[in-house]
């Protein structure tokens, strides 16, 4: 071999024709996004206008009409979902950062990854048995149990690496002032890991307010204005569900609409907890 | 503590449920209630086989596209592509995983179908039509549009996790490779790629998890019929769409006992699919550690 020799044309081809083949899958699964994103926004802007977002679904034949009860329904049942995730999964996660070594923590952390796996349709059937069957009825809060045990696992798992990332120093110079153990944890550790947290917060909420399935036999859907958890409850994604296996083109429209409030605020709450990610590590 | 009870307690009580729930149907048909394909509700007869076909071989349509596209897109975006075009591609395919199941069904209802029923499945039928997966009346919706919308759901899962691992293969693996005088592109196929395989491997079975267990894209797009049959355009059922369709209609009692028993298997299977995606990751995790 003489320093300098050339590359055998054969493999100087592959190369380039492997580059471009894989270069084509990145710009065809991004691509693919973009011509998602392009139909929803081109099909669901049609539909949306001030009676979309302020009046009730009206009945079949008639056309008009919007999908106000279901925006309400999401909000309240997310709502609902939100409040009872964030004690459970934030402590959850604090348990397992501050004293999560043996056998328990460790069983713990199965649980969630099981949890984080689970078809969404299982853990709508949870909450049908557990809170639609005794009472006989559906309700918007069966909904937001679902909604809860789904956040869970990605709420517990943030939460335990951002306080984890909180260094042991933190903690001990707050023993080392006096505050009790709970107190340092508390008014320290917490808000030191606050971004992280919110970050997982943020993701959560998005999961569960893409989520369709675990809705069809917990909240139901309805047709009136329903702000009382404990009746069946209107909901933006199963109304676009509804819409659009149904054979009425003014519903498929209003499907449409309805995706397109839907992906906006899927992706808000996406960029949002970005952005609270990166303010946070730059404030570190 | 109280929390961190209350959280084991709702998992824990998640199996218990389902298994109290399905146990008249686990006791009226034993085991046989897994290969039997009866489904009528008229008679009180149930099995689940149809299901369990239709949602294994849509999910096995998706991991083979997603993992090829996935895995080659993620091998150009930790290996090739410069920082201005990885970083904008990598942010667009994390938005896609995003993107809610019920809008991927409308665009797949919508968009998708129409568009293989028109073009695609035609070609497929013209030049594959002897073997018996390609042939047969076209539809639109059925196993290959499931397969498909589900392929592009779960892509960013393989995608993101796969650039991770490619990412985190230390430099020095690379440096020795080419310093022996292979290319870049050998270097990364036959050095880098096999390095992190356990990891990859590890990713694409998470990511036929989120597949196994995916309902309402799969529901508008997979037909929603309790048949099993060779040809991919063939309508068939999932066992989670059968659950969202049928679960409000059921009415006797021994009926929703089946719907839970399908709910059932599915969560045994994906406790065993997302347990061996941790045991394959974690040994990869094991074996990498420096001697």
């Amino acid at each position: 071999m003489i320093a300098g020799a050339r590359l055998e044309p054969g493999r100087r081809y592959r190369g380039l024709a492997g580059v471009l083949v894989t270069g084509f899958c990145s710009a065809l699964a991004a691509g693919l996004l973009i011509v998602l994103l392009g139909y929803v926004i081109a099909q669901g802007w049609t539909a949306i206008n001030p009676s979309f977002l302020t009046q009730l679904p009206r009945p079949v034949g008639v056309t008009g009409g919007g999908v106000a009860n279901g925006i309400v329904g999401s909000v309240i049942i997310v709502g609902i979902a939100t409040l009872m995730a964030m004690p459970i999964g934030i402590l959850t996660g604090l348990y397992l950062a501050v004293y999560g070594r043996g056998f328990a923590a460790e069983f713990i952390r199965f649980l969630a990854e099981v949890l984080s796996g689970l078809p969404s349709i299982a853990i709508g059937l949870f909450a049908y048995t557990l809170f639609v069957q005794p009472f006989g009825h559906f309700s918007g809060f069966s909904a937001a149990f679902a909604f809860t045990v789904l956040m869970l696992p990605l709420m517990v798992r943030t939460s335990e690496e951002a306080i984890r990332g909180v260094p042991i120093a933190v903690r001990e110079g707050a023993l080392a002032l006096g505050l009790p153990d709970y107190g340092g944890v508390l008014h320290v550790v917490l808000p030191a890991a606050r971004p992280l947290i919110v970050t997982g917060l943020l993701l959560a909420i998005a999961r569960v307010t893409g989520e369709t399935a675990p809705l069809l036999f917990t909240a139901f859907g309805s047709q009136f204005w329903e702000a009382n958890p404990g009746a069946p409850m209107a909901e933006l994604s199963l109304q676009i569900f509804t819409y659009a296996i149904s054979p009425y083109d003014d519903w498929h429209r209003q499907a449409w609409g309805g995706a397109l409030l839907l992906i906006a605020a899927v992706l808000v709450l996406n960029i949002g907890a970005r952005l609270a990610l990166s303010r946070g590590s730059k404030r570190r | 503590m109280a929390a961190t009870l209350l959280f084991v307690a709702i998992v824990v009580g998640l199996f218990l449920q389902l298994v109290h729930g399905s146990w008249e149907s686990l006791t009226t048909f034993g085991p046989g209630f897994i290969w039997s394909s009866a489904w009528n509700p008229v008679t009180n007869k149930f099995g689940a086989l149809p299901f369990i076909f239709g949602t294994v071989v849509s999910s096995a349509i998706a991991i083979v596209v997603a993992s090829v596209v996935g895995i080659a897109a993620a091998v150009f975006l930790a290996e090739f592509a410069p920082p201005f075009i990885a970083r904008p591609i990598s942010f667009l395919i994390e938005l896609l995983a995003a993107v809610p199941s019920v809008v991927f069904g409308l665009w797949g209802l919508f968009v998708l179908a129409p568009v293989l029923a028109r073009s695609v499945d035609p070609f497929l039928a013209h030049t594959l039509g002897f073997l018996p997966l390609f042939s047969g009346p076209i539809y639109g919706v059925g196993l290959l549009t499931a397969g498909l919308l589900l392929a592009l759901m779960i892509v960013p899962t393989v995608a993101a996790i796969t650039r991770d691992l490619i990412l985190a293969v230390p430099n020095e693996l690379r440096e020795a490779s080419i310093s022996l005088g292979a290319t870049r592109w050998e270097t990364t196929m036959r050095v880098v790629v096999p390095a992190a395989r356990a990891g990859i491997m590890g990713a694409c079975v998470l990511a036929l998890g989120r597949a196994l267990g995916e309902t309402i894209a799969a529901t508008m797009v997979i037909g929603n019929r309790p048949a099993i049959s060779a040809s991919l355009f063939a309508p068939s059922y999932t066992l989670s769409s059968v659950i969202a369709n049928e679960f409000t209609e059921a009415t006797s009692s021994l009926y929703i006992s089946a719907l839970l028993e399908l709910g059932l298997i599915l969560f045994v299977i994906s406790v065993i699919v997302n347990g061996s995606a941790r045991l394959l990751m974690f040994s990869m995790l094991r074996r990498e550690r420096p001697r």
